[in-house]
């Protein structure tokens, strides 16, 4: 199946759950935060949450700004 | 700030939070991580505020911004910069409160990207929906008392109008309208953006303004660690020349020496 991971098209297991497409992307650890469809996915239920073909999903974190 | 007038000054409070500092500092536009840094320490603030965007999914590796900022030091003030849109900046700040922990907000919706003034209409619709949300909102916004007014109505926690476009280093343009939304205010009022050096500052402090927010002035001087420095005692100087209520200007001199006893003079 394929979700768009921050704006890109990106081939995932079936199955897969945030905090596995998280693990691939080398992103664990504190200070970043998902959407999928347009819905922060709570850090605490990464885990349980299972992508589905054609979801969009964005990666964030902090950076420079004022 | 040692007297009496400074020791009946309260620190600043903005919803449930509060700082000991009225100097809000940014975290962009710096020539190196390391010398921001050495500003924030500098210029004794406690918050300092940062943008939220996508990770680069191909290189994420390296330190980040987060790891030069003291948490135990300094609370988050994330924003919602770029954004143009409540729908993207009400995401945007969920976004941030998962990712940092904090219900601060800086709230930004952009209208013109030439002038970066504020999307007035938008920012009051995404303002009343983060109020309901929990978040403690602190909107930039025009320097207009009725727009302050709404947003404050809209139950935000602060109002934070322009001294002038953002990046442009121009000083409070307009004293008048700041000192209206002054008074008017039931929330503190941080003036946000436009400041460009010390005096400026002092400026707005001066006309009675609970803080200032600054990123450009302090980061894209030739000495961000200096002016950081001047920038908070400018905010603290500022401040204590309000409290301390300045004279009443007049259009002639008044000695301050006395004009009696002087050399040369009849006596008298």
């Amino acid at each position: 199946m394929i979700a768009t991971v921050n704006g890109e098209p990106r081939e995932l297991r079936e199955g897969s759950t945030v905090a596995d497409l998280l693990r691939d992307l080398a992103l664990e650890g504190s200070g970043i935060a998902v959407a999928v469809n347009e819905r922060v996915v709570r850090n605490a239920v990464l885990k349980e949450h299972t992508l589905r073909d054609g979801d969009v999903v964005e990666v964030i974190r902090a950076v420079a700004g004022g | 700030m040692s007297s009496q007038t400074a020791a009946l000054d309260a620190p600043l409070r903005i919803g449930s939070h509060e700082f000991s500092s009225r100097l809000l500092v940014g975290t962009g536009k710096y020539p190196s991580l390391e010398i921001m840094q050495a500003a924030h320490e500098a210029s004794g603030t406690d918050l300092v505020t940062v943008a939220i965007r996508r990770i680069h999914i191909d290189d994420p590796s390296g330190k980040t911004l987060l790891d030069y900022i003291d948490r135990a030091k300094y609370k988050i003030l994330p924003n919602t910069a770029g954004c143009t849109t409540a729908k993207d900046a009400i995401l945007t700040a969920q976004l941030a409160r998962e990712a940092l922990g904090t219900d601060l907000i800086k709230l930004e919706v952009i209208g013109d990207m030439e002038t970066l003034y504020p999307d007035t209409a938008e920012t009051i619709v995404a303002a009343k929906e983060l109020v309901r949300d929990g978040f403690t909102v602190l909107p930039y916004i025009i320097d207009d008392p009725t727009a302050c007014k709404r947003l404050e109505d809209a139950g935000c926690a602060a109002v934070m109008p322009l001294a002038a476009p953002i990046g442009s280093g121009l000083g409070v343009c307009n004293p008048y309208s700041i000192s209206i939304i002054k008074e008017r205010s039931g929330v503190p009022v941080i003036v946000d953006a436009g400041v460009g050096t010390a005096s400026d500052a002092a400026i707005a402090m001066e006309l009675g303004v609970d803080g200032v927010l600054m990123n450009t002035g302090i980061a894209t001087a030739r000495d961000p660690v200096a002016m950081a420095r001047a920038m908070g005692l400018a905010v603290e100087a500022g401040r204590l020349a309000f409290l301390a209520g300045r004279m009443a200007k007049r259009l002639y001199a008044s000695a301050s020496s006395p004009m009696t006893g002087l050399i040369g003079t009849p006596r008298g």
